[in-house]
Parts: C-alpha cells; sequence; structure tokens
C-alpha cells in the first residue's frame, strides 16, 4: 500500500472514532433539560443533586483523569489500543444511557446509573483526543504535521454539527404534527440519539482495528525504549513539567475559551439573551459550523508553512478585540424596540385547560410582527385556583422570537466569524502540542494541559458567563469578561515563551 | 527577551495568589448568600479545579523567573 493511502486511512480511522466520542459527548449535554425530565427532577432533591454533579463532574473533574488514566496507559501499551478502549467505553456508555428506564420507573437507580454513565464518558473522552492527535501525528511527515492533525482537530466542531443535527431530525420527524412531534421527542424520541451511537461506535471500532500501531511507538518499543512510569516522568521532571505549564497557560487554556465562547455560548446567548427560537438558534450555529469547517484544515496547513503560534495567537487577538462587538451586533439584531410594529398583522390566542384538581390553566399567546422581519411571540400562563386562592407572583411572559431571512443570515455571518477564531486557535494545536513532548511520554503529557484547557476553562465558560450575568444584571455582554481576561493571559504568556519554530526531531 | 520572560514571571507569580483569594472570596459570597447545595457543589468544583491551576500558574511564573524558558 502507497504511503499516502495508508496516511488517508489512518487520519479517517483516527478522525471518525474521536468525531463520534465528541458525538457521544454533546448529545448529553444538548439534550440536558429532557434528560433532567427524565432521570433528575427537580421537586427530589436527592436527584436534582445528583443531576448537578454529573453536569460538573463529568465536564471538569473527570476528562483531566481520563487524560491521566488513558495518556498513561497509552504510552505504556501503545496508542492504537488505548484509543480503541476509549471508543469501547464512550460507545457503550452513550447506548446505555439511551436504555435507561425513568426516574419514575426505577426510582434512584435511574439517575444513579446516569451519572456513572456519564462520568465514564467523560473518562472516555479524556482519553481519546490526545491518543488520536499523537497516533495520527507520528504518521505524519515532518512537513505535513499540521495538515494532517488539523483532521482530528475538526472533529470536535463536527461531533457538535452532527449532535445538532441528529437532535433536530429526529425532533421533527417523529410525528406530522410539529407539536406531537416535540411532545414524542421530549417523551421518548430522546433516547434515538443515543441509540444511533452504537452503530458509529460499531463501524468506527471495526476501521480502527484494521489499523497498526502508530511507527514511532513501535520503533521505541523494539528498542525497550518506552517509558516505565509515564505520569512521573511527565510532571515529576522539570524539563517536561515546565512544558506542560507553558502548554497550559500559553495555548489551551485561551484556546479553549475562544472554542466555547465562539460554538457553546454564542448558540446559547442567541437563544437565552436574545430570544431566538430554540431551532433558529440551532440552526445558525450548523450553518455557520458548516461553512467555517474547512478552515481546521486551511489553517493547519498554514501552520507547516508559518508555524503554529502566529496563527493560535492571531486567532486569540481577533477574538479578544471583537467579542463585545459581535455579541452587541446579536443584540442589536434581535431587538424590535426601535422596530415598527405591523399592528393589523398582531394575532392573540387564548386557551384554558382544566386540570384534574379543578384548576385552570389559562395561556394567553400574543404574536407580534415588526417590519425588520422578527416575529415576537409572548405566552402567559396563568393559573385560577378552584378553591379562589389568588396566585402571590404575576406571571411572567415568556418571549420567542422568529427571525426573518436577513438577520437570521447576518446571525449566521457572525457566528462563522467568530467559529474562524476557533479554528485558528483550534486547527494547530495538536500538532504544536505534539512536538512539545517526546514520544514515550507524549501522550500523558500533552493529553492534560488539553483536557484543563479545553475542558476546564473551555468548559466552565457558558458557566461563568452565565454566573456573571447574575451578579451583574444591568451589562448582558457582561459574561463575555471571563473569556477575554483568560484569553488575554494566554495570549500575553503564549506570545512571549512559545517559540514559532516547528520541531523536526519529534521522533525524540 | 529574557528579561521580559523574567519580570512577566514576576506577574504570574503575583497572579495566582490574587486569583486564590478572588476565588475563595466570591465562592463564600455566593454559598452565603444562596446556601443551596447546587451551590455549594458548584463552588466546590470550581476550588478543587481552580486552586491547583494557580498554583501551577505560580510554577510557571517561578520557573520563567529562574530562566527556564529563556533562549
Amino acid at each position: 500500500m502507497d504511503n499516502s493511502k495508508k496516511l488517508r486511512q489512518v487520519i479517517t480511522a483516527s478522525s471518525l472514532g474521536t468525531l463520534i466520542e465528541w458525538y457521544d459527548f454533546y448529545i448529553f449535554g444538548s439534550l440536558a433539560t429532557v434528560i433532567a425530565s427524565q432521570f433528575f427532577p427537580k421537586t427530589n432533591p436527592t436527584a436534582a443533586l445528583l443531576s448537578t454533579l454529573a453536569t460538573f463532574a463529568a465536564g471538569f473533574i473527570v476528562r483531566p483523569f481520563g487524560a491521566l488514566f488513558f495518556g498513561r496507559l497509552g504510552d505504556l501499551i501503545g496508542r492504537k489500543h488505548t484509543f480503541l478502549l476509549t471508543l469501547i467505553i464512550m460507545g457503550g456508555s452513550t447506548f446505555a444511557i439511551g436504555l435507561i428506564p425513568g426516574f419514575d420507573t426505577i426510582g434512584y437507580a435511574a439517575p444513579i446509573l446516569v451519572l456513572i454513565l456519564r462520568l465514564l464518558q467523560g473518562l472516555a473522552l479524556g482519553g481519546e483526543y490526545g491518543g488520536a492527535a499523537t497516533y495520527v501525528a507520528e504518521h505524519s511527515p515532518e512537513h505535513k504535521r499540521g495538515f494532517y492533525t488539523s483532521w482530528i482537530q475538526t472533529t470536535a466542531t463536527l461531533g457538535l454539527f452532527v449532535s445538532l443535527g441528529v437532535i433536530l431530525l429526529t425532533r421533527h420527524s417523529l410525528d406530522a404534527d410539529a407539536a406531537k412531534s416535540i411532545a414524542k421527542f421530549n417523551d421518548w424520541g430522546w433516547r434515538i440519539p443515543f441509540l444511533v451511537s452504537i452503530v458509529l461506535v460499531g463501524l468506527s471500532i471495526y476501521i480502527r482495528l484494521k489499523m497498526q500501531e502508530s511507527p514511532l511507538f513501535t520503533e521505541l518499543k523494539a528498542a525497550g525504549k518506552t517509558s516505565i512510569n509515564p505520569i512521573k516522568e511527565s510532571f515529576g521532571n522539570k524539563t517536561n513539567l515546565k512544558m506542560v505549564l507553558l502548554a497550559l497557560f500559553g495555548a489551551t487554556m485561551g484556546q479553549g475559551v475562544v472554542w466555547y465562547t465562539g460554538q457553546f455560548y454564542a448558540q446559547s446567548f442567541i437563544e437565552n439573551v436574545c430570544k431566538i427560537d430554540f431551532d433558529q438558534s440551532r440552526t445558525i450555529l450548523i450553518w455557520a459550523i458548516l461553512f467555517g469547517t474547512p478552515f481546521f484544515v486551511i489553517f493547519g496547513a498554514w501552520s507547516d508553512k508559518i508555524g503554529r503560534k502566529w496563527i493560535m495567537m492571531g486567532g486569540m487577538f481577533l477574538a479578544i478585540i471583537s467579542y463585545q462587538y459581535l455579541f452587541k451586533q446579536l443584540l442589536q439584531l434581535s431587538d424590535t424596540t426601535n422596530s415598527i410594529e405591523l399592528v393589523n398583522e398582531k394575532i392573540v390566542k387564548s386557551d384554558r385547560q382544566i386540570l384534574s384538581n379543578s384548576d385552570t390553566v389559562k395561556t394567553v399567546t400574543n404574536i407580534h410582527q415588526f417590519q425588520n422581519g422578527i416575529t415576537l411571540s409572548s405566552t402567559t400562563k396563568d393559573t385560577l385556583y378552584a378553591s379562589g386562592k389568588k396566585q402571590l407572583i404575576a406571571a411572567v411572559p415568556k418571549i420567542v422570537k422568529t427571525v426573518g431571512n436577513e438577520i437570521y443570515w447576518k446571525m449566521v455571518l457572525i457566528v462563522f466569524i467568530m467559529i474562524i477564531y476557533v479554528t485558528m486557535v483550534y486547527g494547530p494545536i495538536a500538532a504544536f502540542l505534539v512536538e512539545l513532548f517526546p514520544t514515550k511520554i507524549r501522550y500523558t503529557s500533552m493529553s492534560l494541559p488539553y483536557h484543563i484547557g479545553n475542558g476546564v476553562f473551555g468548559g466552565l465558560t457558558p458557566f461563568v458567563a452565565t454566573l456573571l450575568t447574575t451578579i451583574y444584571t444591568s451589562n448582558l455582554l457582561v459574561g463575555l469578561m471571563y473569556p477575554i481576561i483568560i484569553a488575554t493571559i494566554c495570549l500575553v504568556i503564549g506570545t512571549i515563551y512559545i517559540q514559532n519554530k516547528i520541531d523536526p526531531l519529534v521522533k525524540e | 527577551m529574557n528579561k521580559l520572560k523574567k519580570y512577566a514571571g514576576l506577574i504570574c507569580i503575583a497572579i495566582g495568589p490574587i486569583a486564590m483569594y478572588y476565588l475563595i472570596i466570591t465562592a463564600s459570597s455566593q454559598i452565603i448568600a444562596k446556601p443551596e447545595i447546587d451551590t455549594k457543589i458548584q463552588w466546590a468544583v470550581f476550588g478543587i479545579v481552580f486552586l491547583p491551576i494557580a498554583f501551577g500558574l505560580m510554577l510557571f511564573g517561578y520557573y520563567a523567573f529562574k530562566g527556564e524558558y529563556d533562549n
């Protein structure tokens, strides 16, 4: 088999598996509300506690532990078998989540099982990325390392893309009537994206089983030079530890916040702050990802020519100086206060539903049309108690906006620009990390700073940003302070301390 | 450039304790304001994760100050 064909197979096998792992990880996050209603009822404090643990532990604590556990294994027994194992654990856990009966059926066993499986997902993800990036890099010629590893870099974003696509498709295809389809999805259809995973994982395992071990690792093993204690050598040795710290503070923490702000926080901001409806807020992201993804490969390949450093730092710099402006544009585009309302087109819908306890729920929906193409629907639910008791808190209207074509595509453009920043910081970073560490401890050494940077600093972005908006309520853009501050510190450290040379001796 | 690396290292050493202090103060005030189990877990996780990272930043600064990253 010629070399380029073999390389294509290496990239396909590695990227497909990593993409599926990201898909598996994201569907849980994307379906958090539905999962919470099935397994973690808010009325039950223990279940709610388990829900908080599932959210925080898997994303922020378990991923770095997965990086250490599987990184060590990968440096001891090899890359191929380790990232095959992470794929099996991830796929098995995801499939199993889709099979667990709800809290109403098996009680506390349901949230406990979901928590355990979510922790396994976090562990597996912690081990997957480092293995795939290392495996591809160790097959690549030095002058194309950035290009080949950039295919691995597309997988996190594409995993998000596929998860959003599968969820939207399932949500709308369970019944001809849209409302009934959504109701069925919330009842049992949410399980489909989880169950589908087993087919994808099975296919990926089949492909990966056919692959050979990385040539550099094989060579090292044959010479008896593999590490005996990768964790000690990675973090107990000053020469290597200082590189781990540089990778974290000079590259991955900035990359993490730019990655999550441009995708997760942008989508959450459009849905929760701009009040754009569920489907549109997701399809805006889907289009932006579709247009933006090729740039991972473009910047990865470019980094082979001009070095990794300035592309990554450039992405961070652009993000820092433009986030406020871009998010402000999103707010202005969705604003109806300065647009003329088409009063004649106003629709009022009213509905009354009598509950089993004889209370009545009155729902009033006002639909307003605006000249700028926005449709604003304001729904108020009021309970009329049969006992005559008065409602103590006034009902708060739920606002949902649907935007017209022009505003829709302007929003896609804004999110696309943010995804370009993501591709700049993320496209070359696998090659950069691989080149920082020697083969015998590479899997362990690169996995930890990556998962602290991406999982902890990046994963926390939506939480910290939302937290800031609850503390400083008058400023809707205050949440951006977190990614801007972290990216600024990282940019300064990266600019001063990181060298721009491409290491040709990745073998050493 | 090496001088700049050295002085920037000192700034990193200083940022570590400032970040730790800010984290502990914010966590305490948030838990006092909303003493629910969710808030406690959330801030406990932030503490467990970020305090060692802040220590790592100080260590990075120390190495930089000692000239470990010099050209």
